[in-house]
């Protein structure tokens, strides 16, 4: 026999999901906008020929990544078997999937982050929801995001979103602390308006945190491919969900191999930014 | 003319922090208040005036305050209670806007730690402070060069601030400071993070930049050498309190308290002292007016056995001996413009007493201290000697005064 009842925790979250799914006007716009930038994403990326691609990727690694030339042949390698395992389309979607999800993390989550660094109130409520939604597994953002968005592509975004855009508004904020109070006097003794100081001063000295957080959400939105799928969202972590459903390890190995590939890709790059702000 | 006046100025680290005021006004101590509140007693009522054009000095062992007053004074640290006014009006009442204003237009600041902006080149952080106040590109690289010209830092524009050297960034942090044409600058331990051999360099430059620029200058310091050399004013603090304020020699011959004292102990005083603090009132004879006679009356009276001599605005001549004067005596002449001797060792009145006694050591006579020619006082070995072991010695040209009436 239990000593207490147990509490309606699941009766009160269905409550303000219902709620919430009255809001109907606000989810549209919400699903408009997110499908805009996805199909303006693969539009772009579809208009520029393939080889174009595959030997323009691999020179910006070797210019933005330290030129390295390993990397860069493996770049280049990398693409080339996408493509010639017939995965081109796929990625350019999933893709699509990874940078919409990003961009929305990034211009939602640099403001979260400033506003974060400059009360600590906000610092102190913020801290645990963002904790919160990074210790959650995945599986659990695929709920409120079908809740509100139905299933396909638009949904898996907002997924994304949510599992991705912690690491940009903490690490804003933490770039933004982590200024040195002399720098920060300096801008200040010499009558910087709040907003100058912000854009002239704590925003280029975080700059590099604020990059290593971009690079983490993308690194996590794409690590959400696969689960969004799951959700109706397609690209090469359908192909990999589906090849799990039919037990066909080879196909599910193949897109699997283009996934990390990607990965890797996106990691350089973006870390290869940062490097290249260190130095300047 | 009085620059900035600052009444009663106080700051109280902590929450709440009004429940210190009436504490501190029972005279307890910032021990006593952190103890019974919590409290940190950064500042506590201090009270001075800075003049236009001078250099004051705040002094005081790290934790004493400086860092907290000197940025009341910029309001980078908002003061609890007392009033900072520059010129006529109280920094402490402004709204955001006009001290904006006061910060771009009268004051500028430099920091221990040079505060650069890593990311821009030595230009752009120079141009900083005229960018914030919105001045077009080109007058903007005008002035910055200029400053960068001042600090003796051309041809570094493109460079980053790493690139540096200490002391360089330091001079960028200063030109940044100067690019404003503020009238007051504040500088907080701007020296102490350098090594000494810069950080005199950097006294010497500033000094040297201030004959010209004759601004206003608040420079704090842990460091009582660096505040004697270049201070006009010295104010040391404690416990956030001010427990003296004076001149160079004032601080060192006068010390207000035990805390001072400890302070001055270990100063080396020849460096600090200067002739007119160590000399003695001259005996003088006037040719044009006396004869041997006389110079030697004068001279049997106050026991020498030579004596200066001087025309009637007081214009040196040279140093007569009594038995040269006692053989014109004997020959019966009555004019001993003859036996006047010029070569005396002859120092002015703010030759640092470590050359005073280079030059003493080597003489036989005292020395005579001068100022435009004119004799003001002499130095003899012994007034040197107790100077330097700390006893009393002039504060001022009362001496000269009273015998050139
Ligand atoms: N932001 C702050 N919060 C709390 N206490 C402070 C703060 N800044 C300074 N203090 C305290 O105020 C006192 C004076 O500090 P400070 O002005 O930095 O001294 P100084 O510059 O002479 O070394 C010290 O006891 C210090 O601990
Ligand atoms: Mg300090």
């Amino acid at each position: 026999m239990k000593l207490f009842p147990s509490l309606p925790l699941a009766e009160w979250v269905e409550a303000l999901v219902d709620w919430l799914t009255n809001a109907d006007l606000l989810f549209e716009a919400i699903e408009m906008l997110i499908s805009f930038i996805l199909t303006a994403l693969q539009t772009v990326m579809e208009v520029v020929p393939i080889p174009v691609f595959i030997i323009g990727i691999p020179l910006l690694t070797f210019f933005f990544a330290g030129r390295k030339i390993g990397l860069t042949i493996f770049v280049f390698l990398g693409l080339f078997l996408i493509d010639n395992l017939g995965f081109w389309e796929d990625m350019l979607i999933m893709l699509s999937l990874v940078l919409a999800a990003t961009i929305i993390s990034v211009v939602v989550g640099i403001p979260l982050g400033i506003w974060m660094s400059k009360s600590n109130t906000v610092e102190m409520i913020m801290k645990p929801i963002l904790d919160f939604m990074q210790t959650l597994p995945q599986f659990v953002y695929l709920i409120p995001a079908v809740a509100f968005f139905g299933i396909g592509m638009e949904p898996g975004v907002i997924a994304s979103v949510i599992f991705g855009m912690p690491p940009t508004i903490r690490l804003t904020n933490l770039g933004i602390r982590e200024v040195s109070t002399e720098v920060i006097e300096a801008a200040d003794a010499f009558g910087s308006t709040p907003s100058q100081k912000l854009y002239k001063v704590q925003l280029p000295m975080a700059r590099t945190t604020i990059m290593a957080g971009v690079n983490q959400t993308i690194m996590l939105s794409l690590s959400m491919v696969v689960i969004a799928s799951m959700i109706g969202a397609d690209g090469l972590g359908d192909i990999v969900y589906a090849a799990v459903g039919r037990n066909d390890v080879g196909s599910g190995f193949e897109a699997g191999i283009a996934i990390v590939i990607v990965a890797i890709i996106l990691d350089r790059l973006t870390s290869g930014f940062q490097l290249k702000q260190k130095k300047k | 003319m009085t620059k900035i006046r600052v009444e009663d100025l106080t700051k109280v680290f902590g929450k709440k922090p009004q429940r210190a005021l009436s504490l501190l006004k029972e005279n307890k101590t910032k021990g006593e208040i952190l103890e019974a509140t919590g409290l940190t007693v950064g500042v506590n009522k201090a009270s001075f005036d800075v003049n236009e054009g001078e250099v004051f000095v705040i002094m005081g062992l790290s934790g004493s305050g400086k860092s907290t007053l000197v940025r009341l004074l910029n309001r980078l640290i908002e003061p609890t209670s007392g009033a900072v006014y520059l010129d006529d009006k109280n920094l402490a009442e402004m709204d955001e806007k006009t001290l904006r204003t006061v910060r771009r237009r009268d004051m500028s600041m430099v920091f221990q730690n040079f505060g650069l902006f890593p990311f821009r080149s030595i230009q752009s952080n120079v141009e900083f402070g005229l960018e914030i106040q919105g001045l077009g590109r080109e007058e903007r690289t005008q002035k910055a060069i200029e400053a960068l010209k001042l600090v003796g830092l051309e041809g570094y524009e493109n460079m980053l601030p790493d690139e540096l050297s200490g002391g360089m960034q330091q001079r960028v942090g200063l030109a940044r400071a100067l690019a404003n044409d503020p009238e007051i600058l504040l500088m907080d331990e701007a020296f102490s993070a350098l090594d000494p051999l810069i950080r005199k360099d950097m006294q010497d430059e500033l000094l040297d930049l201030q004959q010209t620029m004759k601004r206003t200058i608040i420079f704090i310091t842990h460091d009582l050498d660096e505040a004697l050399r270049i201070g006009d004013r010295i104010t040391i603090m404690k416990d956030g309190a001010i427990v003296q304020i004076g001149t160079p020699e004032e601080i060192l011959t006068n010390p207000a308290n035990n805390y001072v004292e400890k302070f001055v102990e270990d100063v080396d005083r020849s460096k600090v002292y200067t002739a007119q603090n160590v000399m003695a009132r001259p005996e003088s004879v006037q040719p044009e007016r006396e004869g041997p006679r006389v110079a030697l009356q004068r001279m049997r009276q106050s026991g020498i056995s030579s004596i200066y001599a001087i025309r009637r605005d007081r214009e040196l001549l040279g140093i007569v001996h009594a038995s040269e004067l006692s053989k014109l005596v004997d020959e019966g002449k009555d004019d001993f413009s003859e036996v006047i001797r010029t070569d005396v060792p002859r120092v002015e009145l703010h030759t640092p007493v470590s050359e005073v006694i280079d030059i003493i050591t080597d003489s036989s006579v005292p020395a005579a201290v001068v100022q435009d020619g004119k004799l003001r006082g002499i130095i003899i070995r012994s007034s040197v000697l107790s100077a330097l072991s700390g006893k009393e010695v002039n504060l001022d040209e009362t001496i000269s005064e009273s015998t050139s009436s």
